[in-house]
C-alpha cells in the first residue's frame, strides 16, 4: 500500500497528541503516585487536625512513605479519626510510633510526620497509633500568649 | 413606538431562526456520521488540514505562553520566598485554563475561519448544489468529516499546548531564573491531579472542539452566497466561536472547580 504524505502526517500528529497526554500524566500529574499500589492502613486519633487534608503526605524523617487516605470525626471519642495509607514496603514501623501533624514552612501544606518508637512489634494493617500530637493552631498560640501577657 | 417593538421582535425571531437552523444542521451532520467509519480517508484528510497544519502555531504559542508564565509566576512567587512553587503554578494554569482556552481561540482563528471560508466558497460556487444534483449527500461527503476532524483534533492540540507550555516554563524557570529542577517537577506533581486537573482540561478541550467546529461549519453552510457574505461569515465564525469558548469556559470552570 502506498503511504500518502497526509496520512503519515496525521499519524505523527496523533502520536504527538497522545505523547503529550502521556507526558502530562507521568511528568506533570504523576498519576502513578496517587494510586499507591500496595498499602496498609493505620488509624490515628487527633484532638485537632488543623488544616490537614486527604492526600497529604505521610513522612518518616522527611521521607514520604504514604498519604492520608481519609479524615472523619469520631462522635464516640470526640476526636478526629485520620486513616493513613502507608506503602507496604515500609512494614518496619514499631507499635509505639508517634504521629504528629506538622506544617511545611510557616504557612505551607500540613503533613503527618511519623516518629518511630522502640517497640519490637511492628504496625500491621488496621492498627491504631498509640501516640498522636495535634496540629499547631496559630490562633490558640497567640491567644495563650496574650493571656500570659495580661496576667503579668 | 410600535415600529421599535416590532423590530425588536424581528431581531429575536431571526436570532431564534438561526439557532434552530444551526441545531437542525447539527442533527443532520450527526445523523450522517457513519461515513466517518465507512470512508475514513475523508476524515483523515480533514484532520490533516485542520489539526496537523495548526500544529506549528500551537507549539510556538504554547512555548511562549509557558515561558511568560514562568517569568510572571517567578516574579510574584519570589516575593513570598516560594519560587519553588513555580512548577505548580505553571502546570495548573496551563492544564486547567490556558491550554484548552488559548488552543480553542487559536483553533477558531486558524482552522475555524479556514473551514468557514472553504464551505462558504463551495456554497457560492454552487458546488454543494451540484453534489446534490449528482445524488451525493453533502452532509456525508463534506460536513461530517470536517466536523469529526475538528472534534478529534482539539483535545490533541490542547494536550500538546500544555505539554509544550510546561517545557517553556521549565526553560525560563530552571534555565534562566535558577529554580531548582527537582523542585520544579516535584512541586508540579504534588499539586496537579490527574483526574481533577488534567482530565477536566481534556473535557474542556473536547467541548470547545465541538462548539468551535460546529460554529465554523455551520457559518460556512449558512453564508450568504456572495463574496461579501463569505467575508461576513468568516468574521462571524471567529467572533462567535471566541465568545462561545470564553463563556463556556466560565460555566465549565464553575461546574468543575466551583463546588469543591
Amino acid at each position: 500500500m502506498k503511504v500518502r504524505f497526509f496520512e503519515l502526517a496525521v499519524g505523527v500528529f496523533v502520536l504527538l497528541g497522545i505523547g503529550a497526554l502521556f507526558y502530562l500524566a507521568v511528568q506533570v500529574s504523576n498519576v502513578t503516585d496517587y494510586h499507591d499500589r500496595d498499602t496498609y492502613t493505620v488509624t490515628g486519633y487527633f484532638d485537632n487536625i488543623g488544616g490537614l487534608k486527604t492526600r497529604a503526605p505521610v513522612t518518616v524523617s522527611g521521607v514520604r512513605i504514604g498519604r492520608v487516605a481519609d479524615i472523619r470525626y469520631d462522635p464516640e471519642r470526640f476526636r478526629a479519626e485520620v486513616t493513613l495509607a502507608i506503602r507496604s514496603e515500609h512494614d518496619y514501623l514499631p507499635m509505639d510510633t508517634q504521629a504528629a501533624i506538622h506544617t511545611a514552612g510557616l504557612l505551607g501544606e500540613q503533613y503527618i510526620a511519623l516518629e518511630p518508637g522502640g517497640d519490637y512489634e511492628t504496625l500491621q494493617d488496621g492498627d491504631e497509633l498509640m501516640f498522636t500530637q495535634s496540629a499547631l493552631v496559630l490562633e490558640n498560640l497567640i491567644g495563650r500568649f496574650m493571656t500570659n501577657l495580661g496576667s503579668d | 413606538m410600535t415600529d421599535a417593538i416590532a423590530s425588536l421582535g424581528r431581531t429575536t425571531i431571526n436570532a431564534l431562526v438561526v439557532f434552530g437552523r444551526a441545531f437542525v444542521f447539527l442533527m443532520r451532520v450527526l445523523a450522517s456520521l457513519d461515513i466517518v467509519i465507512r470512508r475514513f480517508g475523508l476524515t483523515l484528510a480533514q484532520v490533516y488540514s485542520v489539526g496537523v497544519r495548526s500544529l506549528l502555531i500551537i507549539i510556538v504559542s504554547g512555548l511562549f505562553v509557558g515561558m511568560v508564565l514562568g517569568y510572571q509566576g517567578y516574579i510574584t512567587l519570589v516575593n513570598f520566598g516560594a519560587a519553588e512553587a513555580l512548577g505548580g503554578v505553571v502546570a495548573l494554569s496551563l492544564v486547567r485554563e490556558l491550554g484548552p482556552v488559548v488552543t480553542a481561540l487559536l483553533f477558531a482563528g486558524r482552522a475555524g475561519s479556514a473551514l468557514t471560508a472553504e464551505l462558504g466558497l463551495m456554497k457560492t460556487t454552487e458546488q454543494l448544489s451540484a453534489m446534490e444534483m449528482m445524488a451525493v449527500n453533502p452532509y456525508r461527503r463534506i460536513f461530517a468529516p470536517r466536523f469529526v476532524a475538528g472534534f478529534l483534533s482539539m483535545p490533541l492540540l490542547a494536550a500538546i499546548f500544555s505539554a509544550v507550555g510546561v517545557m517553556g516554563g521549565y526553560i525560563v524557570g530552571v534555565g534562566l531564573l535558577g529554580v531548582d529542577s527537582g523542585a520544579y517537577f516535584s512541586q508540579m506533581q504534588s499539586v496537579t491531579d490527574w483526574n481533577e486537573d488534567v482530565l477536566s482540561g481534556v473535557i474542556k478541550s473536547i467541548v470547545f472542539g465541538f462548539v468551535v467546529t460546529w460554529i465554523a461549519v455551520f457559518q460556512g453552510f449558512n453564508a450568504q452566497p456572495t463574496s461579501e457574505g463569505i467575508s461576513r461569515a468568516t468574521t462571524q465564525t471567529v467572533v462567535v466561536a471566541s465568545l462561545a469558548v470564553l463563556g463556556l469556559d466560565f460555566i465549565l470552570t464553575g461546574l468543575m472547580f466551583g463546588a469543591g
